[in-house]
């Protein structure tokens, strides 16, 4: 017999009398928080990220001012003129490598967590541009911003690759000290459109 | 590996390993008290959580069928594996397939389980630890010992001294100015691994969750050697346990709510990473999913541990837990340790030899763990369900242990109420023979035995046996004809005692 139909055989054995769930509760709802924008805001902060808030008209600058002296990448979609960017045509990982800093946009972001999701549209670019280098600035619009996880995983399709981050990469494995970014990029700014 | 007595004694017995454990388990408790405060509904949201698992599970057949199909129609290769020996010759054949003589690895404790990393070795296929605790342990050749800090029990010199004798060895070696500050430490890893992500053909995870009806496998993790993993090899295999899957991708929200707070202490982890099946021109173009067994389907078919299975491995029942506070994960002999791995070792393996049998007993049974567990899982219940199936193993035994022994002595002296009287002399015997020698005395008076010898050493050895009361009740009773005529405190004097 395969091991699928061994497996699957032995699955419906264990539970030859076990009725299938009665239906699940409902998750409930975080109550009204008031600004979402805000508390996003807030939250992201919270994870030691930097957060600034600009207009669409102030965009290009504070993304400039963002990046200070650091190259990027970009992905072909972001919309925007990015001074000296290289945009991302499936450089390698080596060649990611080289590269300081990568400017997205984002999917949603989620006011009660402080997280923002990328489903890795042309704005938002492959996985691994917003992963090598060390810099990420990302660009969330205040009308992208929900009230909490199911909203979000709502609105996600989830047939598209998606990164969650909340906060740069960090690690609390030596003697839980908190250390901002292992391997992931270890500055995230995000410019929140209002 | 010893029964879990054994090995406790020998952790009890390990002063720094004692700081360390208490030091974090109480931070992260701490951290996971005040963040579970802040949500309003938490426990509404943990029967939610709860009942996600249990319904996937009560159905499990369908939706194992229905995650294989939706995973194929996004592009993965599904296998299944009844056992470990299986699982792990499939990742070989995999690796080999591309030429690979390496692989990066995410922490998973499914590939922990099922030793895929020695498996791999006899192969001659290295396997990489990518987390930053599980680097330290392998670099250290040692054992994890917390399923979210592996690590916990090396303090930074240690880390430092293992990182500048191994990391050599094996790769890029550590700088030469390496400090013992954690930021310096992680900036080795860093470089030290990105080496291996860079070149890596082949990468391996495990998942979270996987969701049935989209064929979602889902990785949860701060450090983002996950992405790493996930994301630039050509190539993925993911080991993901049959109890993983939820059955549709609204189910992800109870989880990805109650797994941080849970487990970090965390409104939300770092990063989290869905993908379903391969995504032309993103990540690896080669994405195999082994479903594992490996004693799952035993644990299935029982009725009280079945809820064990609903566990997401979030870390918030060992950090409670007072037995494992004070020796750590590696008595317990398993990846799984504290209170789940003292019900999920029996559950998945059976408690035919001694260690296996020995770990429903190690829990003190004051339920902190089912307060904390986000899904629910009544460990207490299950350890004592199992505790009886460990006395039951034993029933057919030619020599009976002495336990049982006792017991049977037990039931035939209180189903006769002569006997009882006369055991209840005994006693008082006792107690006058254990209050002479005895060397501790209990609060409120009471003198207590130290270490006995005979069957009874294995109660005494961790605790002090209190002297019984010198006159019974009953005696009393009769002395004082039912406390009309006497007063006198019989213990105290024993001035009538003088019967026995
Ligand atoms: S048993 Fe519950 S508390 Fe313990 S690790 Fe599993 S989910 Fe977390």
């Amino acid at each position: 017999m395969s091991a699928r139909d061994d497996i699957l055989g032995r699955v419906r054995a264990a539970l030859a009398d076990v009725s299938p769930a009665v239906s699940v509760p409902a998750a409930p709802r975080v109550p009204d928080r008031g600004d979402l924008v805000a508390l996003f805001d807030e939250r992201v902060a919270d994870y030691r990220a930097v957060v600034t808030r600009c207009t669409s008209d102030g965009l290009q600058e504070a993304v400039a001012a963002a990046l200070g002296p650091a190259r990027a990448v970009v992905p072909p979609g972001l919309g925007l003129e990015v001074a000296g960017a290289v945009v991302d045509d499936g450089l390698s990982s080596a060649e990611l490598d080289a590269i300081d800093a990568v400017v997205t946009r984002a999917a949603v972001g989620i006011a009660e967590t402080g997280t923002i999701v990328l489903d890795h549209q042309p704005d938002q670019g492959r996985r691994a541009i917003s992963l090598v280098p060390d810099l990420h600035v990302c660009i969330v619009d205040a009308s992208q911003v929900v009230a909490d996880v199911p909203d979000a995983i709502a609105l996600l399709d989830p047939a598209r690759p998606l990164t969650w981050i909340s906060g740069p990469s960090a690690t609390s494995d030596i003697e839980l000290d908190r250390v901002e970014g292992v391997h992931g990029p270890r500055t995230l700014h995000v410019l929140l459109v209002t | 590996m010893p029964a879990f007595p054994t090995a406790a004694r020998a952790a009890l017995g390990d002063t720094q390993l004692r700081r360390n454990l208490a030091h974090a388990t109480h931070t992260i408790r701490d951290k996971r008290a005040r963040v579970v405060a802040e949500v309003e509904d938490w426990e509404d949201l943990r029967l939610a959580g709860a009942g996600v698992k249990e319904a996937a599970l009560r159905d499990l057949a369908t939706h194992l069928e229905t995650l294989e199909e939706s995973l194929v129609r996004a592009g993965a290769t599904v296998h299944w594996a009844r056992d470990a020996e299986e699982a792990c010759a499939i990742v070989a054949s995999v690796a080999k397939s591309h030429g690979a003589d390496e692989v990066v690895k995410v922490k998973s404790m499914a590939t922990q389980e099922i030793g895929l990393n020695e498996a791999l070795e006899a192969e001659g296929i290295a396997a990489w630890e990518t987390d930053l605790a599980e680097l330290i342990v392998q670099l250290g050749e040692d054992l994890p010992s917390h399923i979210l800090v592996p690590a916990i029990h090396r303090n930074r010199a240690e880390v430092r001294e293992i990182f500048q004798r191994r990391m050599g060895v094996v790769g890029r070696p550590a700088p030469g100015d390496l400090t013992d500050e954690p930021s310096v430490l992680a900036g080795a890893a860093r470089e030290h691994l990105r080496e291996k992500f860079l070149r890596a053909k082949v990468g391996v995870s495990g998942a979270n969750f996987a969701v049935a009806d989209t064929g979602t496998l889902v990785v949860v993790e701060s450090e983002g050697n996950g992405r790493m993993c996930l994301t630039l090899p050509e190539v993925l295999v993911s080991v993901v346990g049959i109890e993983k899957v939820v059955a549709t991708w609204d189910d992800l929200d109870p989880m990805l709510r109650l797994l941080p707070r849970s487990s970090t202490g965390e409104r939300m982890n770092p990063y989290t990473s869905t993908w379903s099946g391969v995504t032309p021109g993103d990540g690896p173009q080669e994405v195999h999913v082994v479903l594992l067994d490996n004693g799952r389907t035993r644990a299935l078919a029982d009725d009280v541990g079945r809820q064990a299975l609903r566990c997401i491995r979030c870390s918030a029942c060992l950090n409670v837990c007072p037995v494992y506070e004070r020796v750590g994960g590696h008595a317990y002999g398993s990846v799984y340790p504290g209170p789940i791995g003292a019900i999920l070792n029996p559950l998945l393996n059976g408690v035919s030899d001694e260690q296996t049998a020995s770990l429903p007993y190690a829990s003190s049974l004051c339920g902190a763990c089912f307060e904390v567990c986000p899904v629910r899982i009544d460990i207490p219940s299950v350890l004592v369900d199992q505790r009886a199936q460990v006395v039951d193993s034993h029933r057919g035994d030619r020599v009976p242990k002495a336990e049982a022994v006792a017991m049977k002595a037990a039931a035939w002296t209180f189903s006769d109420a002569r006997r009882l009287g006369l055991a209840e002399r005994a006693s008082g015997l006792a107690g006058r023979v254990i209050g002479r020698f005895s060397r501790t005395t209990l609060p409120g008076g009471r003198t207590a035995a130290g270490r006995l010898p005979g069957p009874a050493a294995g109660w005494t050895g961790a605790r002090d046996l209190p002297a019984p009361p010198r006159e019974s009740f009953r005696e009393w009773w009769a002395r004082t004809d039912g406390g009309t005529h006497d007063d006198q405190d019989g213990s105290g004097t024993a001035t009538k005692g003088g019967r026995s």
